[in-house]
């Protein structure tokens, strides 16, 4: 029987990312994907004729350009187009739009208040400097701050510095922006309900908790450090939808000599000795590989294809309390012109951009109260975009691709396993409210995805559908993401990594994860890594 | 549910009717269609959201024409705010680094204002209109650090930039050209005085006040009496030599008065970034406004503490470079090794005829060492850097002293 050098169970662009590396280190790397194609949460799939979807991930801002070059993404494919700001549409008819233009933005802002659109200098200062202080440490391992190593030593002392380096005041505002809600945090800037609505939205995204629950500013940042080519904060689509990305990237890895199996899933990591040998797939298969990497989420990866018996208690039971609840659904919808929403002026660039209804962070904080009493919101946040204005690729000229996320979504319905009549219901939901904005939309709608966290978690094999593979909150980051003492992507057992969200820095379509274990991994079988590019400069 | 989107009423009519502006990035100042017309170059910039002149004819001559006669420049885009009621000197005196309360009414402070941590949030120019109005101008916007300060004062603060026209007229025909203009009594205004005067119905407040080292004037109008005004200046101006120019010829006649220019010589508490780049008005020149005897205001604290604990570590000094290529954005050198700091303004004078600087130093560089300074230039030359390492001398800013901007009564030329 052949033995692998690797094994990556899962396709996703984190498990990719990581096979990418360490097959252009020299090692002979297979991976496997439970699911007929490749991608995990960032694909493009087309279930009706002349129409893609980016069925989960929908834009892209995170995925770090340096991982782009050392794998010549574009190359295989990739380019991401930035995309130009967008709106939220208001109850009373208006709506606030964000512009790429700095001064137009300010201007928009002053149609609500003169303050507010003054503050926002202010606003955008505090946050770049959190941004930049978090940024350099998106590409480096976690330092263990219980360990001696002279490796882990040097990274505090590293994380020591740039946190002094802030200055005073701005090491106290740092400690109370990791803790804060965000509702407190844009409270300290701005008056205008509809303002800070709009920014509360990258503080809730993906989390499962509302913008007054302490600790959602960090999220805030968690969207703001990605870039489009330098464009620091930017958000673009990938070109063909975000399986452009994984599609890339699995052609870059098969180029490089990879091997991919898909339908193949996995049912279990064999273990000999407290080492890993390899996997067992569900058809009962044997692979072979003197190292295992799992894509998969740290949930699934240990309580699933690992015996419980082969790890240690403390640890066991920190997987099991590690928070992975899933709060978001997403409808893809196919569209045969492009929807009219009254509110927003023909010509508004806004059309290319993100839409939301959401105007109060209060319409907001409701609508996560649903979500604590295990319903779906009845008034739901929608991050809603039509790709299609800007990418000419995913649908023929003149219809639309629109891609709506949907936040609250429970991972079961008071309680009990959704059915396909609560997750109808749910689209019902979902569909009334953009109606209610854009007359005529019900008649545009060709066809239609629906996505509740069932879905999620049995197509991508999210753990009840949590889209960052675990809570992006201050608990659960850093040295202690997943769970402290194996933050650097090792396990309790020999030559078993994990490399996906669940690992730090987290979620979103970023790349991090993967390629820092590919490093790690390299570190421990003392191979040269030329492959990798050092992190960009922050200066 | 999300709540059907209802038809605009009237409360938000105002608000409905300014988003077109997204059409339209660069905003016209209420004198544009006059610049228009005399712009030749279309060498626009823009200049806080507006559409300015970088240069209307000639950027070279331009400048000639504040030296030698009279010349007119658009500062619509200035960020201005009205500030009135009972407590408006106080609550300014405790804002500003000067003292208010000896800013009478009709007189003009050039000023600035720092955060708690005594860091330059802008400088800029303050005008007592009356007894309890007052006009702030100023490169940045502050209104929510102005209407935080406020709490507790009696006063109101209106955010006025699109409201009111501004024009500078400068040079040495600018009184001549205002007397032309039937501005009865401008002849008694001193330096840093200012005036109301009438216009269509309207009132201009003309101050003696620039940016350029000269003999000139402010003139703040509605905006809905900007052309008018500007057909008026021009008009009389006609045979005394006046221009419009741009903002190049503008910085080169600041640069001679070495004055500073907010974001471009220091960067603003607001805006900074990196924590190391914030300075105190101790390290931008502008020590000489702190008054130390009057009460509290925003950042005394640690003004006071970094000036007693000697903690000042930038300096911003004037410095002349032998030769006669310009040092924009050279490195400063101890002893030709050592970095020392960086010139953030530079040129050559006409009026002077030397090759000048603004540079910010790291001490005790420039303030209690100025042996041994030099720049290194990097001037681009067909494609080639010649690189050039030159002396350079600390000296007193301003770099020219025109008896002319301050002679009473003002000369004819
Ligand atoms: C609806 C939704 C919207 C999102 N929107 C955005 C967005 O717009 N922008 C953004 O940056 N991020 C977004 N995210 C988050 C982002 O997509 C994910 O965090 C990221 O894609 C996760 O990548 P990963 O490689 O770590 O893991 P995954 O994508 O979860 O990959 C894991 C892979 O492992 C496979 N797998 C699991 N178990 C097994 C097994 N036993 N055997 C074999 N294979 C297995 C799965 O099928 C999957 O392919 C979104 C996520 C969701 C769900």
């Amino acid at each position: 029987m052949k033995t692998w050098d690797a094994i990556v169970i899962g396709g996703g662009h984190n498990g990719l990312v990581n096979a990418c590396y360490l097959q252009r280190a020299g090692l002979n790397v297979l991976v496997v994907e439970k699911n007929e194609w490749v991608g995990g949460a960032a694909v493009s799939r087309s279930l009706t004729p002349g129409f893609l979807y980016s069925n989960c991930s929908y834009v892209c801002s995170l995925f770090r350009p340096e991982t782009m070059r050392d794998l010549e993404l574009p190359r295989h494919g990739l380019q991401v187009i930035a995309y130009e700001g967008g709106a939220v549409l208001t109850r009373d008819g208006d709506y606030l739009a964000n512009y790429r233009d700095h001064d137009a933005h300010r201007r928009e802002f002053a149609r609500f208040s003169k303050r507010d659109a003054e503050a926002y200098d202010r606003y955008a200062r505090d946050v770049t400097r959190q941004c930049r202080f978090i940024q350099p440490l998106l590409m480096r391992t976690a330092p263990d701050p219980t360990s001696l190593k002279p490796r882990d030593v040097g990274e505090l002392l590293f994380l020591a510095r740039k946190f002094h380096d802030l200055g005073p005041s701005q090491m106290a505002e740092t400690l109370r922006f990791w803790t804060m809600s965000i509702s407190e945090f844009l409270d300290e800037y701005f008056e205008t309900d509809v303002i800070k609505a709009n920014f509360s939205i990258s503080g809730i995204i993906g989390t499962a908790l509302g913008p007054m629950s302490p600790g959602t500013a960090y999220v805030l940042l968690h969207h703001y450090m990605g870039e489009v080519d330098g464009s620091v904060g930017a958000w673009g689509y990938a070109r063909g939808g975000m399986g452009a990305i994984t599609k890339a990237l699995s052609s870059s890895f098969q180029a490089s000599g990879g091997t991919i199996r898909t339908g193949a899933e996995v049912d279990k990591v064999l273990v000999s000795n407290g080492k890993a040998t390899g996997i067992v797939l569900a058809n009962g298969e044997e692979i072979a590989g003197r190292l295992v990497i799992s894509n998969a989420d740290v949930k699934r990866t240990f309580l699933k294809l690992v015996e419980e018996k082969e790890l240690p208690d403390v640890f066991l039971r920190r997987v099991r309390n590690f928070k992975i609840r899933g709060s978001s659904g997403k409808v893809n919808i196919a569209l045969d012109s492009l929807p009219e929403f009254p509110a927003l002026p023909k010509d508004s660039p806004c059309y290319r951009g993100d839409l939301h209804f959401t105007d109060s962070v209060e319409r907001m904080e409701r609508a996560y109260d649903d979500w604590k009493a295990g319903r779906w919101s009845a008034d739901p946040f929608l991050d809603m975009m039509i790709p299609t204005t800007l990418d000419p690729t995913m649908t023929p000229p003149g219809k639309h691709f629109m891609s709506c996320f949907v936040q609250y979504c429970p991972p079961k319905v008071e309680g009990r396993d959704w059915t396909d009549a609560d997750r109808d219901a749910f689209a019902e939901t979902v569909i009334s409210q953009i109606a209610d904005y854009s007359p005529g939309f019900r008649d545009r709608i060709v066809h239609m995805e629906v996505r509740t966290p069932r879905e999620l978690e049995a197509e991508v094999g999210l753990t009840e559908g949590n889209i960052f593979q675990g809570e992006l909150t201050f608990d659960q980051l850093l040295f202690n993401r997943p769970v402290p003492g194996y933050a650097q992507y090792r396990s309790p057992i020999g030559g078993l990594y994990i490399c996906g969200s669940s690992t730090h820095p987290g979620g979103g379509v970023m790349g991090a994860p993967g390629r820092n274990a590919a490093a790690e991994i390299l570190r421990d079988l003392s191979k040269s890594n030329t492959q990798m590019s050092p992190a960009h400069d922050v200066i | 549910m999300g709540k059907t989107a209802k038809k605009t009423s009237s409360p938000y009519a105002g608000r409905i009717a300014a988003r077109s502006h997204f059409r339209t990035l660069r905003l016209d100042t209420p004198f544009q269609p006059r610049i228009d017309a005399l712009m030749k170059q279309n060498d626009w910039y823009s200049w806080a959201g507006y559409r300015a002149p970088a240069s209307l004819w000639d950027e070279e001559l331009e400048y000639f024409a504040i030296r030698s006669t009279a010349a007119l420049f658009d500062i619509s885009p200035m960020v201005k705010y009205l500030i009135q009621g009972p407590d408006s000197e106080a609550y300014l005196d405790r804002v500003t680094l000067r003292d208010v309360t000896r800013l009478r009414p009709g007189r003009v402070q050039y000023t600035a204002w720092c955060d708690d941590e005594g860091h330059v949030l802008d400088d800029g120019t303050l005008f007592r209109l009356t007894e309890d109005a007052f006009r702030l101008c100023c490169q940045e916007r502050h209104l929510p650090w102005l209407l935080d300060s406020a709490i507790g004062y009696d006063v109101s603060i209106v955010e006025e930039t699109e409201e009111i026209a501004g024009l500078a007229l400068q040079g040495p025909t600018s009184f001549a050209v205002l007397r032309e203009a039937d501005f009865d009594g401008v002849e008694h205004l001193k330096v840093f005085d200012l005036a109301g005067f009438e216009h269509q119905g309207g009132t201009v407040t003309i101050s003696r006040t620039g940016f350029t080292g000269d003999l000139g004037y402010e003139l703040f109008v509605p905006a809905n009496l900007a052309l008018s005004l500007w057909d008026r200046l021009m008009e009389a101006g006609q045979a005394r030599g006046i221009r419009a120019i741009g903002y190049t010829a503008l910085n080169r006649a600041r640069l001679e008065a070495g004055l500073i220019v907010a974001n471009a010589d220091f960067s603003t508490a607001e805006h900074a970034l990196r924590p190391d780049r914030v300075r105190m008005p101790d390290e931008i020149g502008l020590g000489f406004m702190v008054d130390a005897k009057k009460g509290h205001f925003n950042g005394r604290r640690a003004i006071m503490a970094a000036r007693d604990g000697k903690k000042l570590r930038h300096v911003l000094v004037g410095i002349e470079i032998e030769g006669n290529i310009p040092a924009e954005h050279a490195i400063v050198y101890h002893g030709k090794k050592k970095e020392v700091g960086l010139v953030s303004a530079a040129g050559w004078s006409p009026l002077a005829k030397r090759n000048i600087a603004i540079a910010s130093l790291v001490r005790p560089y420039g303030h209690t060492v100025n042996d041994d300074l030099w720049v290194e230039i990097y001037a681009m030359r067909e494609l080639k850097y010649e690189r050039l390492m030159k002396r350079a001398r600390i000296v007193p800013r301003p770099f020219i002293k025109l008896d002319r901007r301050t002679a009473n009564p003002p000369a004819d030329f």
